[in-house]
């Protein structure tokens, strides 16, 4: 009697064991949490980012158990953050007050406390260094005489053009209760602060890809964005517990922030205007953050009265798709067993065949 | 046994918040509800719909059966089975007639649920209309207007095309007189047992954050019109193994030149029909 092959208890714990085997059978030595942490800091803030959790031990933990596999290092840590209690949530952070690494404007030549290089693969050239190959020690490093910012504030450049009302103004329109995407359902038409969230925490292919869209054409207007600023630094975060009645600080994170400006014709109603892309992420994201803030430009186009023609314009469209965690779980979903439906569909297209190669339907 | 989370993983909060929507739902049957869905440490797209509501409402005294197109031995259902092992040690089961909890995938199993059971089903899309329509503003208006002119061209449309509705799974349904309901990739094989059924059917659709009910013994109508009424899949063919002619059956390619054999879908109704047989 033939049984059929439905894998089961055996198989499963077979394929985890090889899983293992995979990362161990060579016995080179294991990377150290810390090592990853330190040399692989890029990827690591990736997956803080995408797994919307400040824990760079923990997000180097998840890069080594997946094997280098973000998307599913981001999978691990979501799925551990589900599990953590809400103590408090922490007062906006104030992103004028950052010990600053990074600043950049690309709308202004010269601004108040300076433009600020930092570290940047900007103006690398993309030569593979052959001396990495073979690395005994890496606590040896030239000690750049790295002058301190004098400035202790950075305000945002773009206000500046507040001055003659040229550019929109950020209202801050948040409730007592701002939304929350790992605990409330999804509504439409989507609030601000739930986009932000769902792009802050968004796959960074998909939304490079679309904010890629919408500059290369498929976008409102077809209008460049100018990079008003782009900071990258540290900022403190602070609870206000009822039962206190101030603000205490709880630590302090690594961000990046992206202020876009792009342009608005005007209606009616309104003159023409600069109007603001905004974008945030934990840790050095740089890309990402200009990615997010030409997105949520983008997802602004209803509120201005524009016509909405393109996918990055459709708030459906991007926020739903955005999560790569949902993405990937329902895309490899697929190759679970769909035997049951298939057979239905087996059943009816030999049905629908015999009848027309009979002729005795229609 | 310590299993280092809370019972059946989800905190006692979650619990809560997902039990009174599954209260809402079964108020309105057929109504999807939008629930907080929490991450799980299972894929998207894998169940976590389904975990979701059978963490919220399963208690120690239960006992579970967990089933992927109708199997119990499956990949998915046995991972499924683990992760309730390993986060609230409870009793497991094969047979649906000693079940008081199943959670399913694709499939209704064949043997009569009774009122002391809750069926929990995965739900991959709970949108019955979004084939039709991929904005959930527009769908949730259709609902509330009950507008389903939409669904009812379509099913007119395939008759015109090929003699006959063609959607062979997750065949839509109206719940109740009142809410077009996607029944979930079940075969339409399965349709009519949803129809006033003496157990409570959950349905938990995790990366959509919905969840909807069909309380017991509630109305069930599969769509249909008079001229062209509902109708199931049939068989020329009888289980290989325990000699069904009444179950779903699977198509399994037993060589190289294609050759092939029918068995029960549902592995318990096979193997209790065997013995049964013996
Ligand atoms: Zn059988």
């Amino acid at each position: 009697m033939y049984v059929a092959v439905k894998g089961g208890e055996k198989a499963i714990k077979s394929s985890l064991k090889l899983l293992e085997k995979k990362r161990k059978e060579t016995g080179t030595k294991s990377i150290e949490i810390n090592q990853i942490k330190e040399q692989l800091s890029f990827a690591v803030d990736r997956v803080i980012n995408e797994g919307s959790l400040y824990d760079k031990d923990l997000s180097a933990l998840a890069i080594k158990q997946s094997q280098g596999d973000l998307v599913e290092a981001i999978f691990l840590l979501r799925a551990y953050r589900t599990t953590l209690e809400r103590y408090a949530y922490s007062t906006a952070i104030d992103t004028s007050k950052i010990i600053i690494k990074r600043r950049i404007s690309a709308s202004f030549k010269d601004i108040p406390g300076g433009q600020i290089l930092g570290p940047t693969f900007d103006y690398s050239h993309r030569l593979l260094d052959f001396s990495l190959m073979k690395e005994d020690e890496i606590n040896s490093y030239e000690n750049i005489n790295n002058q301190e910012p004098k400035n202790k504030e950075f305000p945002s450049v773009i206000d500046y053009l507040n001055n003659e009302n040229l550019l929109e103004q950020e209202i801050n329109n948040l409730n007592d209760n701002p939304f929350d995407v790992t605990r409330d359902p999804m509504k439409f038409p989507a609030s601000r602060d739930q986009w932000m969230q769902i792009l802050a925490r968004g796959d960074e292919g998909f939304l490079l890809g679309l904010s890629y869209s919408a500059i290369r054409g498929f976008g409102s207007k077809g209008t460049h964005p100018f990079v008003g600023e782009i900071k990258y630094g540290i900022v403190d975060i602070f609870i206000s517990p009822d039962e206190l009645g101030f603000e205490i600080c709880i630590g302090e994170i690594e961000i990046s922030e992206c202020q876009m400006i792009d342009q608005f014709e005007g209606n009616k109603n309104t003159p023409p205007q600069f109007t603001r892309g905004y974008g945030l992420t934990f840790g050095y994201n740089e890309r990402k953050s200009m990615a997010i803030s030409i997105v949520d430009r983008a997802l602004k186009s209803e509120g201005y009265g524009e016509e909405i023609k393109f996918p990055i314009q459709d708030q459906e469209f991007v926020l739903y798709h955005a999560d790569n965690v949902e993405a990937q779980g329902f895309v490899t979903h697929l190759k679970l067993p769909h035997y049951v439906d298939f057979q239905g569909e087996l059943n009816l297209i030999r049905k629908l065949r015999n009848e027309i190669l009979q002729g005795k339907k229609l | 046994m310590k299993t280092g989370f809370n019972f059946a993983y989800l905190d006692e909060a979650t619990k809560r918040m997902i039990r009174r929507k599954i209260l809402k739902a079964i108020c309105i049957p057929g109504y999807q509800c939008p629930f907080g869905g929490r991450e799980m440490p299972l894929a998207y797209g894998w169940g976590t719909g389904g975990i979701q509501v059978t963490a919220s409402i399963i208690g120690k005294q239960d006992i579970l059966k967990v089933i992927d197109q109708g199997a119990d031995d499956t990949t998915n259902a046995v991972s499924i089975k683990n992760f309730f092992k390993r986060v609230c040690n409870i009793m497991i089961t094969d047979r649906t007639a000693e079940a008081s909890l199943i959670q399913t995938r694709h499939r209704i199993p064949e043997t009569t649920l009774n009122k002391d059971q809750i069926i929990v089903y995965q739900v991959p899309q709970p949108e019955p209309l979004r084939k039709l329509e991929p904005k959930e503003k527009e769908t949730r208006k259709l609902h509330a207007y009950k507008e389903y002119a939409l669904m009812h061209v379509k099913l007119y449309e395939e008759i015109s095309q090929f003699g006959s509705v063609i959607k062979t799974w997750a065949y839509p349904v109206e719940t109740n007189n009142r809410y077009i309901t996607d029944p979930t990739p079940i075969p339409k094989f399965d349709n009519p047992k949803m129809n006033n059924m003496e157990a409570l059917q959950l349905f938990g659709a995790g990366r959509e954050k919905r969840i909807y009910a069909i309380p017991p013994y509630t109305k069930v109508k599969s769509l249909d019109f008079d001229d062209h009424p509902f109708e199931i899949q049939t068989w020329d063919e009888c289980c290989s193994i325990c000699g069904s002619t009444k179950s779903y059956l699977d198509e399994i390619i037993i060589n190289n030149e294609g050759k092939k054999n029918f068995i029960c879908s549902d592995t318990d109704f096979c193997k209790s029909n065997l013995e049964k047989n013996k």
